[in-house]
């Protein structure tokens, strides 16, 4: 580092080395979500879970509200409390969900049907009506004849918020007068002709 | 010694230099213009598919929510392609001969992935997140355009730094009420999607501003079910953004 002729030939190999380690910043030698990969032997950057893993805060313990069972059996009640925040979310659930096969009302003639799928039961039938709150969840989290499972989308929180939004749509086609608050009936029985 | 030039080298000289700006002007303008051409940006270039997935079949014809098959975009910074397996829950019935669905048919016979080629794809030193947008108000249309309305699938925005950023300025342009996130074409007036500039432009320039400091935001209103109009800013606030934070680097950059 004698002469400035020195110092031009160090910075031209210090230039010269910077080409060595170029990096393309834009696409950085790591993998997104859903990632193709060349490394993998099924071509998937995304790896299966290995058997028994468990993401920290999602232990899906086997009690009640993830299973919707008591000692082998369905749940005849909805094991978490039912709110109005609950029933709000079952409805937004529902209609993402539920509502292309078996209608935003239940009925089971979703545009989905319209197009060729199997024609579910109407959630209005009296068997499912006596059906326990956990039928609904065991359908949800496995699926149920030609219905697929919806657990990756639901999570059990969702699952039962559906089933309460569900019997509000049962309690719907089966609600009489009597069931409405005094002020509401008298608004109703005004407005007929 | 004779003259090399003549004198009529003069005019020649002038005209040079007198050109040189404009070609400079040329060659910087050309250089804008290819940048955001499409050919850079890829915007409105369709990409060839494995199957020729119509959004604008299962959107607008059939009414699916986009939370039917992108079930992740609530809860992870993707918002994720979906499984085989939730294109087979209506497919094992609906259209199950079809030969457009073959792929989908063997990639669930065999266990392998669909391949699809990726339309929106940030640079990796951008980290992005479905999750908070969503959760802010910003609706799928703000960035990826009338999806409803592509038979196939194209790129609606340039995903340009500046296009970003306009938004993270103005957040009070672009963010809707919760019940309108995954809708199409409600919010006419608002930065309906692709080009933020017009708006921008209108609101934030001669005859928009009128003063510093009291910008009007010509038509950022939003309809509520309820039909009570909330103004841009009542929903940032409501929302709880922090505005000047937004364009700072670490925001998207870490």
């Amino acid at each position: 580092m004698r002469t400035p002729w020195h110092q031009f030939a160090f910075g031209i190999a210090l230039f010269a080395c910077t080409a060595g380690c170029h990096r393309d910043m834009r696409d950085q030698p790591r993998y997104e979500a859903q990632e193709a990969s060349d490394f993998f032997a099924n071509g998937q950057a995304d790896r299966p879970l290995i058997a028994g893993t468990v993401a920290r805060g999602q232990l899906d313990a086997q009690d009640e509200v993830h299973t919707g069972k008591v000692s082998g059996k369905f749940s005849k009640q909805i094991p978490i409390p039912v709110n109005r925040e609950l029933l709000e979310r079952g409805h937004e659930r529902f209609n993402i969900y539920c509502s292309p096969c078996h209608a935003r009302t239940g009925a089971g003639d979703g545009i989905i049907v319209q197009r060729g799928f199997r024609k579910p039961p109407t959630l209005h039938q009296e068997r499912l009506r006596q059906a326990p709150a956990g039928h609904y969840f065991d359908v949800m989290t496995h699926g149920f004849g030609a219905m697929p499972r919806y657990g990756a989308q639901l999570t059990a929180r969702d699952r039962w918020a559906i089933v309460a939004y569900i019997r509000a749509l049962q309690l719907s086609q089966h609600a009489t007068l009597d069931d409405l608050p005094a002020d509401n009936r008298d608004q109703l029985t005004k407005e007929q002709p | 010694m004779a003259q090399i030039f003549h004198p009529s080298m003069n005019i020649v000289a002038r005209v040079t230099i007198f050109g040189a700006i404009f070609f400079a002007a040329g060659i910087s303008l050309a250089g804008w213009a290819f940048v955001n051409s499409p050919y850079v940006t890829q915007v409105n270039v369709v990409r060839e598919q494995a199957v020729p997935f119509s959004h604008q079949h299962h959107v607008r014809e059939l009414g699916l929510d986009c939370r039917y098959c992108h079930y992740n975009v609530e809860k992870s910074s993707s918002a994720g392609l979906p499984t085989t397996e939730i294109c087979m829950g209506c497919h094992s019935q609906v259209w199950k001969d079809a030969e457009v669905l073959r792929p989908v048919r063997e990639s669930f016979a065999k266990g392998e992935p669909l391949l699809w080629t990726r339309v929106h794809d940030l640079p990796d030193f951008v980290y992005f997140s479905h999750k908070i947008h969503v959760a802010k108000g910003v609706g799928c249309e703000s960035c990826h355009g009338r999806v409803d309305e592509m038979p196939l699938m194209r790129r609606a925005a340039s995903l340009h730094m500046d296009w970003c950023v306009d938004c993270h300025r103005h957040p009070e342009l672009a963010v809707r009420p919760q019940a309108d996130l995954f809708q199409f074409g409600r919010n006419k007036s608002l930065l309906g999607g692709v080009s933020t500039e017009p708006l921008m432009r209108a609101a934030f320039t001669a005859e928009g501003q009128s003063a510093p400091g009291t910008r009007s935001i010509p038509s950022a209103t939003h309809r509520k079910s309820s039909d009570t109009l909330k103004s841009g800013s009542e929903l940032v606030a409501e929302y709880g953004i922090v505005t000047r934070q937004l364009t700072d680097c670490v925001v998207c950059h870490r």
